[in-house]
């Protein structure tokens, strides 16, 4: 017999949008540099500041209150209108 | 389906099974005679045969007419009940037909039987036919050769354990055992960001093998995790193997069949297994925090599976944990802890508070690491044995604390990153005695059997407002 149950998920629709076109060059764009406040990220992010600005790149930095809980969204915002291409670092 | 209307006259409602439904035959066939009588079966469709009767096959007329007894019998004008008796009394079956001299030899009274329309093993499934529905939920078909069981694991939505397949009858029973209607929204799941209903809760709890009266501790529960400062997306993101511990106080754990003596953080309670593991089954299945995907446990831990116990408040002598959470004694209530599995910590001599503070304290230093203080929370689960030690001494929550605390001092220098040839430590150039706990950051509370002078340590995640602060909820019915 034709059992039915209910559906136990959020049956949610997901909203997909497409990422932006990779850019052929850095030259002249702004890259965030997003640190999650895990330790030494920093030291990860330093070293691709440099490597950024010796391809022309202007680097602005930004970081996360804490790692463990997603940026909020006027940090998120902030990175959006200011970036054309963010970098974000994991840890440890 | 709509509510069938009676024929006018008189109805009676009978079965087979029902001893006093076939000792009033003899009435019934006299009033069939005149002044006429709708006979209405709910098992034997040829029961009583004469008169005939209409068969109840889907007892929709009698869960329509909440017939509750049979026989019952309804006299009805203009398609009303207008009046209505149950079981057999002469009396009252001679006035409500107006008709003297019923059932000469028949004794004059015999109660009647329960109707089937009202039959537990039944009635969750009459409700879903006969009710209509008020569930919101996508539902999905299973296949004839399809097994529920396999179908539920195929599509992700299990712990790697079967869960109960939440059908309508079940997740209707289980909303049975809350006031709150099923649409309200409980709280927003994540890491999806989702809403989720009371009755997603329900399903959630159905599939976890909860029982009705749990739902009210499983609602609150979700409601605790899942908000900021506890942080529930941290936990599921985070490398570490902690998930919501669940600690329930106050008489409804008793109520409910807690356990919080021998064996409470172990099998074989049908709540405190299936309340920790309704938790995360939502989370897994609305919220979509699955292992792997948002998920990052190194290791994870069993207690992932569903951490749920109650404190043993008769046997504390230091309150519960939601009282040093402000809970009033006697109040329900359930606090959320972010925290990994339990770890045993044995002092079977010790008879001197002093001396027991100083195991305790040995072991609470060595946490997660030893060289690592004040990032990290825990609970100290001790059981009645090692309770009684500090109650036969006088102290109370706030002695033993303070004793603890006091014990649980390092020197900076000791603590730093290199000291003892061990890379791990807290930052080089701090200075002074640093404290292994904020001044909040351990917690006391009471469980396990009278036997056996043992503690249980539940180590924390990070803490604060850079990770998970614990939630302490009354439980709302």
């Amino acid at each position: 017999m034709t059992r039915t149950i209910l559906d136990p998920t959020g049956e949610r629709t997901v909203a997909e949008r497409a990422r932006l076109a990779r850019p052929a060059s850095l030259d002249g764009l702004t890259v965030g540099l997003l640190d999650i406040s895990k330790p030494r990220g920093d030291v990860f992010l330093d070293r691709l500041e440099e490597r950024l600005a010796g391809v022309g790149a202007n680097v602005k930095r930004y970081s996360k209150p804490t790692f463990t809980k997603p940026a909020p969204v006027d940090l998120r915002h902030e990175i959006a209108t200011e970036c054309h291409v963010v970098i974000e670092a994991l840890a440890d | 389906m709509g509510k069938p209307v009676l024929p006018d006259g008189l109805v009676v409602v009978v079965k087979r099974d029902c001893e006093t439904c076939r000792t009033v035959v003899p009435v019934l066939q006299q009033l069939a005679a005149d002044p006429g009588l709708a006979v209405y079966t709910q098992d034997d469709p040829d029961f009583p045969g004469d008169p005939a009767a209409i068969h109840d096959a889907d007892l929709g007329v009698s869960w329509h007419h909440e017939i509750e007894t049979v026989p019952t019998l309804i006299k009805v004008e203009d398609g009303v009940e207008v009046d209505r008796t149950v079981g057999w009394l002469r009396t009252a079956w001679e006035e409500l037909t107006g008709i003297d001299g019923l059932g000469p030899d028949l004794p004059d009274f015999r109660p009647g039987c329960g109707s089937k329309s009202v039959d537990p093993d039944l009635v969750d499934e009459l409700r879903v036919r006969h009710g209509g529905s008020i569930l919101q939920a996508r539902r999905i078909e299973i296949a004839d050769a399809e097994d529920d069981i396999e179908m539920m694991f195929t599509r992700g939505w299990t712990d790697g354990l079967p869960v109960v397949p939440p059908t309508e009858a079940r997740v209707m029973a289980m909303l049975d055992g809350t006031t709150r209607a099923p649409d309200e929204i409980v709280a927003t799941v994540p890491p999806d960001l989702v809403d989720v209903t009371v009755e997603k809760v329900a399903i959630a709890a159905v599939m976890a093998g909860c029982k009705p009266e749990y739902l009210p501790w499983v609602l609150t529960a979700v409601e605790a995790v899942c908000n900021d400062e506890f942080n529930m997306h941290g936990l599921l993101a985070t490398t570490m193997p902690v998930s919501p511990v669940i600690v329930c106080s106050g008489p409804g754990t008793r109520r409910i069949g807690m356990n919080s003596g021998i064996n409470a953080m172990g099998q074989g309670n049908r709540a405190n297994s299936t309340i920790g593991r309704a938790l995360q089954l939502l989370v897994r299945n609305v919220g979509g925090g699955r292992p792997g995907e948002v998920d990052r446990a190194t290791h994870g831990n069993p207690g992932k599976v569903g951490f749920c116990f109650a404190e043993d408040d008769t046997a504390s002598p230091y309150g519960t944990l939601a009282g040093q959470f402000g809970i009033d004694e006697g109040v329900d209530a359930i606090t959320v802890f972010a925290g990994e599995g339990p770890h045993c910590i044995v002092d079977q001599l010790s008879r001197t508070p002093e001396s027991l503070a100083n195991s305790l304290a040995h072991q609470l230093q060595a946490m997660h690491h030893h060289k690592l203080v004040i990032a990290f929370d825990a609970i100290l689960v001790m059981g009645p044995e090692h309770a009684r030690v500090f109650a036969e001494a006088g102290w109370d929550r706030d002695r033993i604390l303070f004793e603890l605390h006091s014990r649980l001092t390092t020197p900076a220098a000791e603590l730093a990153r290199g000291a003892g040839d061990i890379a791990e430590g807290v930052p080089i150039g701090l200075e002074g005695d640093l404290p292994k706990f904020t001044p909040t950051g351990l917690m006391l509370a009471c469980a396990g059997g009278g036997a056996g002078l043992f503690s249980m340590l539940i180590a924390g995640w990070a803490n604060g407002a850079k990770g998970s602060t614990p939630v302490t909820r009354a439980v709302r019915y």
